[in-house]
């Protein structure tokens, strides 16, 4: 079920809209169910969407499924994107990247088993080519990366239990 | 140096340029005011947009179209039109829209708000890309929040009659987006896929309404170039390439950075804002318009300006002005095929010559530097890349199909040697 918070978040993009074009509002309103489920969507949350946009689920599904943004399934609590693309590539990204697999025991794409870290398979370039290279963690842009920022950012999460 | 940052970024050294307070301060929304306080009729929808195509403004997503003229196809007719901004920036190498949205936020909605009354459109939508959700979307809120205290967008602004109301939109991470139909699509709330045109959105846009879309550096000129005429703006930049544009340099040089420059500048002179060569390496290519532009060696950008024509002489193109530059040691295989890995993972997979082709691109690509690469291979990924060039609904496939020709030709050398030497790069 979306929560009244859900819900008023939802309601706030539908107004942008003209009336009866609420389909506008699916993909912020999986945002804002997927920031509140723990970075995913769960099926069920697709189709309560669907319900309270009044739209076909398939409509949701079809959204979901496209943009990669939305996961399906579930994922880490901090989600970690190297971007990898040529203008980062040029500058080291690979390493960053490397380093980052080999220090959390896992591949672009996985989650840890402890469910703290999702190091998602960025395919797209970031647009932060002029600080290159960087990341995002949790939608936060960190640039001119080394090996030892990258440390110190992971140590930092790792002694803060949130 | 004084060449730098004259029109959009003209107020980027400023205290907090994002605030209103600054922006108002640097004569921001002057522009605006005027229009909606004219009574002379000095500002009307046509002369803006004669203004507008006198400047010799064009668009700066990557396609380069004359802007005044897209906003003449808009239809005069009294149904809903929409103004749209490209804020989806995905290009790769390109980052300057990230740092308008960032730093001069008001800029953008001042100059969707003028396109919306010159193409006669109430409401407007900027689409930002989702990725931007943490760094750039509160900013462009905080700003639209602002614009709408000062009673500067809304329902018969400041008793004009003019009406406008614009709202920020957020993606969810897809580089086909980007492109304007794309974008309209994702917009309706739906796959980001590209439509058929004709119809174009001037006449079948938005919800079936007429559209215009414009990218983010574009909408963001407007203001300066409406408030100092067109004589100003094409003062900057060369007869056919009139103004400045932002070049996004990135790769192996000292600065990377974000410089805003008159067109028509030197490469070389350009490779000296951003501080020269990294590690005083030689320079062996350029890709100087986002990946979707053809590479060209270091001997043929070096005897190039930084303009739409010069670059198209090359063949290339100006692209989106980011300018990936290449230093001497980098594997071109390598390079190409992470480009194809991205065309690959993000065509929408509407038609098929792009669908498959481009898995094809890569899994080729991807055996060459395994060492499992076959000499007619090199044969195969152009006539492959030939087959999706011109066979798409959007320029996607001609994008992904330009840097395997453009790489192949160029430094066909390389791509031998690793078929040869079982997967050995030339470069290492």
């Amino acid at each position: 079920m979306l929560n009244t918070k859900i819900k008023n978040e939802i309601d706030h993009w539908i107004h942008k809209f003209p009336e009866g074009k609420q389909q506008s509002a699916i993909i912020s309103s999986l945002h804002a169910v997927q920031h509140h489920n723990g970075g995913y969507l769960t099926t069920e949350f697709m189709i309560d969407v669907a319900d309270y946009l009044g739209i076909p689920k398939i409509q949701v599904f079809e959204v979901a499924t496209f943009y990669s943004m939305f996961q399906t399934k579930p994922v880490g609590q901090h989600e970690i994107a190297v971007c990898t693309n040529i203008s980062c590539m040029l500058r080291g990204s690979d390493n960053i990247l490397q380093h980052i697999e080999k220090r959390l025991n896992i591949k672009a794409g996985q989650s840890t088993i402890d469910g703290k870290y999702f190091l998602k398979n960025e395919e797209e370039c970031l647009a932060a080519c002029t600080g290159a290279p960087m990341m995002t963690l949790d939608h936060h842009y960190i640039e001119n990366l080394d090996i030892k920022t990258v440390d110190q950012i992971l140590n930092d999460l790792e002694n803060n239990n949130d | 140096m004084t060449d730098l940052n004259q029109v959009i970024f003209s107020n980027i050294n400023d205290q907090d340029p994002w605030s209103v307070q600054a922006y108002l301060s640097s004569g921001g929304y002057q522009t605006w005011k005027s229009i909606l306080t004219d009574k002379t009729n000095k500002y009307s929808p046509e002369m803006i947009i004669d203004t507008v195509s006198k400047s010799g403004l064009r668009g700066r997503g990557g396609a380069g179209f004359p802007t005044g003229k897209k906003w003449s196809f808009m239809p005069e007719s009294s149904q809903q039109k929409y103004i749209v901004c490209n804020s989806d920036e995905s290009e790769p190498g390109t980052c300057h829209d990230r740092d308008i949205l960032k730093y001069n936020p008001h800029a953008l909605i001042e100059g969707m708000a003028i396109a919306g009354f010159a193409t006669g459109s109430t409401v407007g939508y900027n689409y930002v890309r989702g990725e931007f959700m943490v760094e750039c979307f509160p900013r462009i809120e905080q700003a639209l929040h602002e614009a709408y205290e000062l009673e500067l967008l809304g329902t018969n602004i400041l008793d004009s009659g003019i009406n406008f109301n614009l709202h920020n939109f957020l993606g969810a991470g897809a580089y086909i987006c980007g492109e304007e139909t794309g974008l309209l699509e994702s917009l309706e709330g739906k796959q980001g896929k590209p439509r058929f045109k004709p119809p174009f959105p001037a006449n079948f846009g938005l919800y079936g309404k007429p559209t215009t879309v414009n990218n983010t550096q574009t909408l963001a000129s407007i203001p300066k170039i409406i408030q100092h005429g067109a004589d100003w703006f094409s003062s900057f930049g060369t007869e056919k390439s009139p103004g400045t544009i932002i070049f996004s340099v990135s790769g192996h040089v000292n600065k990377p950075g974000n410089y805003e420059l008159p067109l028509g500048i030197s490469f070389d002179e350009l490779l000296a804002y951003a501080g020269g060569m990294q590690n005083n390496k030689s320079l062996k290519a350029v890709i100087p318009g986002g990946s979707s532009t053809k590479v060209l060696p270091a001997d043929i950008i070096q005897s190039c300006t930084m303009d739409y024509e010069s670059l198209q002489e090359a063949g290339s193109a100006l692209g989106t002005g980011a300018v990936i530059v290449i230093a001497e040691g980098t594997c071109m295989v390598e390079l190409l095929k992470r480009i194809s890995r991205f065309y690959f993972a993000e065509n929408c997979g509407q038609c098929t010559p792009c669908r498959e082709g481009t898995g094809w691109l890569y899994r080729i690509l991807d055996r060459i530097t395994k060492g499992n690469g076959k000499i007619n291979d090199l044969e195969l990924l152009v006539d492959v890349a030939n087959r999706i060039e011109g066979n798409t609904i959007c320029a996607f496939g001609d994008a992904a199909a330009w840097p395997i020709q453009s790489f192949i030709q160029h430094f066909f050398n390389e791509f031998e040697y690793m078929v040869k030497n079982r997967g050995k790069s030339m470069a290492a």
